[in-house]
């Protein structure tokens, strides 16, 4: 498990709409608590002009929760919002993803949820590309 | 002396109980959900969010139900809600760059690479009443797509300034103060300002940038760009020792181009405006952009006209509705000792000077 392959989970899984997190994950295998589901928020920083010097740009809600398998093994999850089920599967697939699970893990809940955000990012994406203006120059008068 | 006057109570229950019943309207008439407001008033939750510089589409709903659409009511709502969330911490600042653009659109070229991307939007519409939205359940047609093309859309200003047509906007590094940690003091640098102006009301921001464009600071300002679209929001965490996405948000962005400046050392460049709001909120997007240009005057080496737009005073302390809604509001609050105190003074002063142009009745008989 590289870094970025952690990332890439821990992303997918808060960006996840919670209700397909659930119907991937309807039940709870068993863990405890390090840092149960508490609801709060992140500054979020924008850029001067896109690029330059950072300013404070206002607030997200955000749910974050740490749990131990019963292996011993720690997940952890912050996620946009207010659902702490939300973070609490989160947190649960994060920690799974990091025991021999993975492989079933990645095929059940993971590719699916990709599959889900790749569907929903190409259907915007193709709304937006049917309103792109084609232009076309009339022939002036001056021209004829 | 301070007298202490208790009461009411009884009334300010009835007065809630009343306000709740209202709130709710015709029985006869389906309740409204809060689902349904964040789907279908969705630019009234935008702004909520915006003003209530909070991103949370639920809550401004719930918030827009509760004060019954009062909007400055809701965003007070959101402001009140917010001060009691920790804060878990500050994001990496957002890449808008790579937003994942469902409106795209430039002023000042025509042809750009991505293109101009129309979106869901109200301009070239006719503005007339649809009254097909009367009706309810009317089956919708399906939109049309075409194949979506998922590149980065590539900023305007990043075009100019290639070429160094456009003033650079270079990351100094310094660390932007925050508005909602300590109180606002002048004068304000840039980022604060822009903080400021973020979670300003739509209403005051409009009408100074329309007065900008009236004459009052005028700055030229061509919409460079304007996008709507999805951005990842990332943030560190400590206990991991790397950064991940922990959601998206959707952003407005302007970038303005205006009027240029040059000096004996620098040739003539366009100089820029900035407008970036939570949400879809176009209108506030681009004037937070012409009032951010008019108040860079100084930095710019312009003239201070007088107009209320380049006064950072003026702007950064009558900016926030909630701010402006609550100093106004308490007016109507219990005065009764001030009030007292003011119709004593009146009454003396009154009296004084009746005494004085009416002579008294012994003096005219002397």
């Amino acid at each position: 498990m590289s870094i970025m392959d952690r990332q890439n989970w821990m992303g997918l899984l808060a960006r996840a709409r919670p209700a397909d997190l659930a119907a991937l994950l309807p039940d709870l295998p068993q863990s405890q608590w390090l840092r149960p589901p508490e609801v709060g928020a992140v500054m979020v920083q924008g850029r001067t002009g896109g690029s330059g010097a950072p300013f404070h740009l206002g607030e997200i809600t955000v749910t974050r929760c740490s749990l131990q398998l019963t292996c011993g093994t720690v997940g952890h999850a912050h996620v946009q919002g207010r659902d702490r089920d939300h973070a609490h599967r989160a947190a649960l697939v994060d920690a799974l993803m990091q025991t021999g699970a993975a492989a079933d893990l990645q095929a059940r809940i993971l590719a699916p949820l990709a599959r889900i955000e790749t569907d929903a990012r190409a259907a915007r994406a193709g709304r937006a590309q049917a309103t792109k203006v084609d232009f076309f120059t009339l022939v002036r008068g001056e021209d004829a | 002396m301070y007298v202490a006057v208790k009461g009411g109570e009884r009334a300010i229950d009835n007065a809630h109980a009343w306000l709740a019943e209202d709130r709710r309207g015709d029985t006869t008439v389906a309740e409204l959900s809060v689902p349904q407001i964040r789907e279908q008033l969705a630019l009234a939750v935008n702004r909520v969010m915006a003003e209530g510089s909070l991103y949370d589409p639920d809550l401004a709903a719930l918030a827009i139900k509760q004060a019954r659409g009062d909007l400055i009511e809701a965003v007070f709502l959101i402001r009140a809600y917010r001060t009691t969330l920790p804060r878990f911490g500050t994001s990496i600042p957002v890449d808008t760059a790579r937003m994942r653009v469902d409106r795209r659109i430039s002023a000042t070229f025509k042809d750009l690479p991505g293109g101009q991307i129309l979106g869901p939007t109200f301009d070239y519409t006719h503005r007339l009443l649809d009254f097909k939205l009367a009706a309810e359940g009317a089956p919708l047609a399906p939109t049309p797509q075409a194949a979506p093309d998922m590149a980065p859309v590539p900023h305007v200003t990043a075009l100019l300034d290639r070429d160094e047509l456009i003033e650079a906007t270079p990351d100094t590094g310094e660390a932007p103060p925050d508005l909602t940690r300590q109180p606002l003091e002048l004068p304000a640098n840039r980022a604060l300002r822009l903080q400021a102006l973020a979670r300003a009301d739509e209403g005051f921001i409009l009408s100074l940038a329309y007065s900008t464009q009236r004459g009052y600071g005028r700055t030229h300002a061509f919409v460079g760009e304007l996008r709507i679209g999805a951005v990842a929001v990332e943030l560190e965490i400590p206990e991991l020792g790397f950064a991940i996405t922990i959601g998206e948000m959707t952003l407005t962005e302007c970038e303005t181009v205006n009027q240029f400046k040059g000096s004996r050392t620098e040739p003539p460049q366009f100089t820029r405006g900035y407008g970036l709001v939570l949400g879809q909120c176009e209108r506030k997007s681009i004037a937070m952009s012409l009032v951010d240009r008019a108040l860079r005057w100084k930095e710019l080496g312009e003239d201070f006209t007088g107009a209320p737009a380049q006064d950072e005073e003026f702007v950064l302390s009558h900016a926030d509705n909630v701010q402006a809604t609550g100093f106004l509001e308490h007016i109507k609050l219990p005065h009764y000792v001030d009030f007292q105190a003011e119709l004593e003074l009146v009454r003396r002063l009154r009296a004084e000077a009746l005494a004085q142009t009416q002579p008294s009745p012994r003096a005219a008989a002397e």
